[in-house]
Order: C-alpha cells, then sequence, then structure tokens
C-alpha cells in the first residue's frame, strides 16, 4: 500500500480551470493540486472531464478559463512581458520545454505505424532530445526489457497484440523520461485477458519511481494499488478525494457509491 | 493498307526512327521535368493551404483554383505567345515545363492537403506528448503516413501529365507527337502512324505506372499494410 507523500512543492495545480467544448462545460472552475511523486487516480461517469484534465495537461486542449500551472510556474499561460503581470496564453515556443516534462499513454496507444517497435521508442529521444542514435537505441531497449517486449524491437507494431501495442507505448513515454505521467484509460481498448500485462507493467513503473501519475482508469484494483489518492468527478467538479481505501470501500457521497457499484 | 503501302510504311520508319526517338526523349524530359517542378508545387501550395496564417491559406487557395479552373492549352500559350509581350520570354521547352508543372502542381496541391487531412489526429496528438513542435510532427510523423495516401493519385497525375505533352508540338517543340507526325506526313499511313503513336504512349505509361506501383507497395510495407497474415 503506497503511503502519503510528502505536501512539498506542487507538481500540477490547476487554479480555477473551466473548459467548454462549444455548449458543453466539461470543467467548471476546477481547482486541483498533485504532489511531485503522487499517484492520483481520476475516476467518474463518463463525460465528467477526466480525460479532459489529461488532455489539457498535455497541451492537447486548451483552457477555456483559469489557469493550470506546473511546477509551481505558468503552463497553459505565460508571463505577458509586459508591466503588470498579465498572463497569456501560452505560445508553442514558451510550451516546448515545458511540455516535455510531461508525458502520456493514450487509450487507442497511437503507436507510429511507419516505424519499427524499437524506432517508435528511439523517435523522440532522437529528435527532440539530440540523443545519438547508439544512446537512444539503448535507452530503447532497457524499457523495452521493462515492459516485457525486448524480442520485439524489430516487429512493426500493426502485428503485435493491443496489449503488446500498449507497453511499447508505455516504454515510448518513459523513453522521454518523463516527470509527469498522463494515462488515459490505458486498458479500455483492450480485450480482457490482456489488460493484467499492461496493468502488471504499471504496477512496476510505479514501484520503480518516482514519476508523477495521473491516471483515469476504470480498473478500480489497479487503481486502489497504485494510487496515493482517488478523486471523483462528477458534472466538471471534485465531488470526493480521499486515500484509495478510504474512497472506494467508505465513500461519502451517494453519487460516488452508486458510481461505484456501475463498474463493478 | 496494301502490300506496297507497308512497305513504304516501314522503310520510312526505319529512317524516321532516329527522330522518333529522339521526340521520345523529349516527350519523357518534359514528362520528367514538368512532374517534378508540379511535385514542388504540390508541396508548396498543398503545404501552405493548410497553413494557420489566413492570409497565406487563402493566397494558396485562389492560386490553386486559379490554376485548376484555368485550361493547361491557353496556360501554356499565354506563357509562349502572351508572356513575350510582356518582355519575358522564354525557351518553348521552359514554357511547357512551367505550364505543366502549374497546372499539375495545383492538382497536386490537393492530392497533398487531402493526404496529410487524412492521417489521424491521434497521431499528430502522440508526437506532441513525446514534446515532438510542429515541423517534426509534420516531417517525421504526418508526411511519412500521408506519402502512402499520395502515392496512387500522383500516379494519375503522372500518366495524365505524359498524356498532355503533346501540347509541346503546338509551341514548336519536336516531341514525340511532332515526330510521328512528320512520318505520317511523309508516308500518308495516317492509321499506322497513329496506331504506333497511341501505342507508343501505352508503352511509356504502362512503365511510368509500373514504377508507381513499385513506390506504392514499398511506402505500404513500411505501413505494415501489405502482406499482413498475423
Amino acid at each position: 500500500m503506497p503511503t502519503e507523500t510528502d505536501h512539498g512543492p506542487e507538481k500540477v495545480r490547476f487554479d480555477r480551470v473551466t473548459k467548454r467544448f462549444g455548449e458543453q462545460t466539461v470543467l467548471d472552475g476546477l481547482d486541483l493540486t498533485v504532489a511531485p511523486g503522487e499517484r492520483v487516480t481520476l475516476i467518474g461517469p463518463s463525460g465528467s472531464g477526466k480525460t479532459t484534465i489529461l488532455r489539457l495537461l498535455m497541451t492537447l486542449e486548451r483552457v477555456t478559463d483559469g489557469v493550470v500551472h506546473l511546477d509551481g510556474e505558468p503552463y497553459s499561460h505565460m508571463p505577458s512581458g509586459r508591466a503588470g503581470g498579465k498572463l497569456v496564453p501560452a505560445d508553442e515556443r514558451y510550451l516546448a520545454p515545458r511540455r516535455r516534462r510531461v508525458g502520456m499513454v493514450f487509450q487507442q496507444f497511437n503507436l507510429f505505424p511507419h516505424l519499427s517497435v524499437l524506432a517508435n521508442v528511439t523517435e523522440a529521444p532522437r529528435h527532440v532530445l539530440s540523443l545519438d542514435a547508439d544512446e537512444a537505441a539503448a535507452r530503447a531497449r532497457d524499457l523495452l526489457g521493462l515492459v516485457g517486449l525486448a524480442d520485439k524491437e524489430d516487429a512493426h507494431p500493426t502485428r503485435l497484440s493491443g496489449g503488446q501495442q500498449q507497453r511499447v507505448a508505455i516504454a515510448r513515454a518513459l523513453a522521454m523520461r518523463p516527470e509527469l505521467l498522463l494515462l488515459d484509460e490505458v486498458t479500455s481498448a483492450l480485450d480482457p485477458e490482456l489488460v493484467a500485462e499492461v496493468l502488471d507493467v504499471l504496477r512496476d513503473v510505479a514501484a520503480g519511481t518516482d514519476i508523477t501519475m495521473l491516471c483515469v482508469t476504470h480498473e478500480m484494483g489497479f487503481a486502489r494499488d497504485i494510487s496515493h489518492r482517488i478523486l471523483m468527478f462528477d458534472e466538471g467538479r471534485v465531488l470526493e478525494s480521499d486515500a484509495p481505501e478510504r474512497l472506494l470501500d467508505d465513500p461519502e457521497h451517494e453519487r460516488t457509491r452508486a458510481f461505484l457499484r456501475t463498474i463493478r | 493498307m496494301t502490300g506496297s503501302g507497308t512497305d513504304v510504311f516501314l522503310s520510312e520508319l526505319g529512317r524516321a526512327l532516329p527522330g522518333i526517338g529522339r521526340g521520345l526523349l523529349v516527350t519523357l524530359e518534359a514528362t520528367a521535368l514538368g512532374a517534378a517542378l508540379a511535385l514542388l508545387v504540390a508541396f508548396a501550395l498543398g503545404l501552405a493551404s493548410r497553413s494557420r496564417a489566413v492570409v497565406v491559406r487563402g493566397a494558396a487557395r485562389v492560386t490553386v483554383e486559379f490554376l485548376r479552373g484555368t485550361s493547361l492549352y491557353v496556360q501554356l500559350f499565354w506563357l509562349f505567345f502572351a508572356l513575350p509581350m510582356l518582355g519575358f520570354r522564354l525557351e518553348p521547352m521552359a514554357c511547357g515545363v512551367l505550364a505543366f508543372g502549374l497546372n499539375y502542381g495545383a492538382y497536386g496541391a490537393e492530392v497533398v492537403r487531402g493526404s496529410i487531412a487524412a492521417v489521424p489526429a491521434a497521431q499528430t496528438e502522440a508526437a506532441i506528448a513525446l514534446g515532438m513542435g510542429p515541423g517534426l510532427r509534420l516531417r517525421r510523423v504526418v508526411l511519412p503516413q500521408a506519402y502512402v495516401l499520395m502515392v496512387p493519385p500522383f500516379k494519375n497525375l503522372l500518366i495524365q501529365l505524359l498524356k498532355a505533352t503533346p501540347l509541346l508540338s503546338l509551341v514548336t517543340i519536336a516531341d514525340l507527337t511532332f515526330a510521328i507526325d512528320q512520318l505520317r506526313s511523309q508516308t500518308g499511313a495516317t492509321a499506322s502512324a497513329y496506331l504506333l503513336l497511341l501505342l507508343l504512349y501505352f508503352g511509356v505509361a504502362a512503365l511510368l505506372g509500373a514504377g508507381m506501383d513499385a513506390l506504392e507497395r514499398t511506402a505500404k510495407e513500411r505501413l505494415g499494410q501489405e502482406g499482413r497474415n498475423a
């Protein structure tokens, strides 16, 4: 059972963040803080904004209102440079170095189909971090070993099972040595018999590193094992937030109880 | 055709062969240079028409529509007959290559734009999640996947470009059509000469098509879309 992390400096902070898609409000003035090294699982009904939180952190979406902070500095926004200290939406140049601290694993794996397994993992270290080919390959082989796919480095991604593809995607994300790892329903697209191999790899990652993790999942056993804290989302807000055993076994809110019943 | 007519045609054909060979080379040269320019134009206009800057995007769209919406025949004549009146005289071959490159490049721009748009957005998102900037994403992730989608429509355009090259004979260039037309007028064997011309174009088109098919196969293999038995 993970222990509670120290509440040191914040890794992530959502400051009254609102996200609307057209008329639909997905996040409604959300405040949320995640400590460095903390592993937080987001649960709640679909459409409650969990995935949007991850996508905002990966800069795949822009906030409608409010500010997302990373490592204590603005991330969704940047200082305008003018006197008065007003924040303006972050541009590509501001985001580039900050976004590198964040990695994401997607529900649909999203491996690059034109590259081998090894090249999928070496691509960003080589071209974003400018590692030389040998160094990137060595790092990738270590990680493919970690996810149990050392023998598949020359394989083509489309020839792998879903579980194997997702493990490559995990290795690919870890190759950038992110400080914050976002896991977006990483087993939802998998056949039931392939779920365990992916979750086992992630348990190893959680146990072997101090990467801050934000995880959206319906696998409550996994959430219980790896999380320091679970957040129950409903209608764009945090309904309750507690240690896994408390939130899963003795939730405060009836809505949380009802939700947990639906996924069991 | 009478026996003696065939003999005359064959002996004249023998004498005309070097000229036909030169004409074929001119046709191939115009096709290759026109296609090379068209490829450049296609990528330039295709990428520009996806630009975030509305001015760039608008200019690209207008250029594409203009070049597609005006006849190749008229474009070529304009370059050859009208441009000199404005003080710019181009070699006939340069006029041909420019006309082919701009006209087919405009069609190619739509191919480039459409193929890039057809690469799933999730691929771009995966690249963003790996810290890749816009240039890297396009070059290393999107274009390699869009490429396989571009090859079959590019094959069509290449063959259409080849088939447009007889226009060159209208601007004083001795291409394949011109050479065969000489043979026809010398022998009077219109049917034989034009049949030969059809077959020659067909042969070149078949070779170009086979080359493009080979490109498509290798591109697909790299994407793991072919010979999959898992």
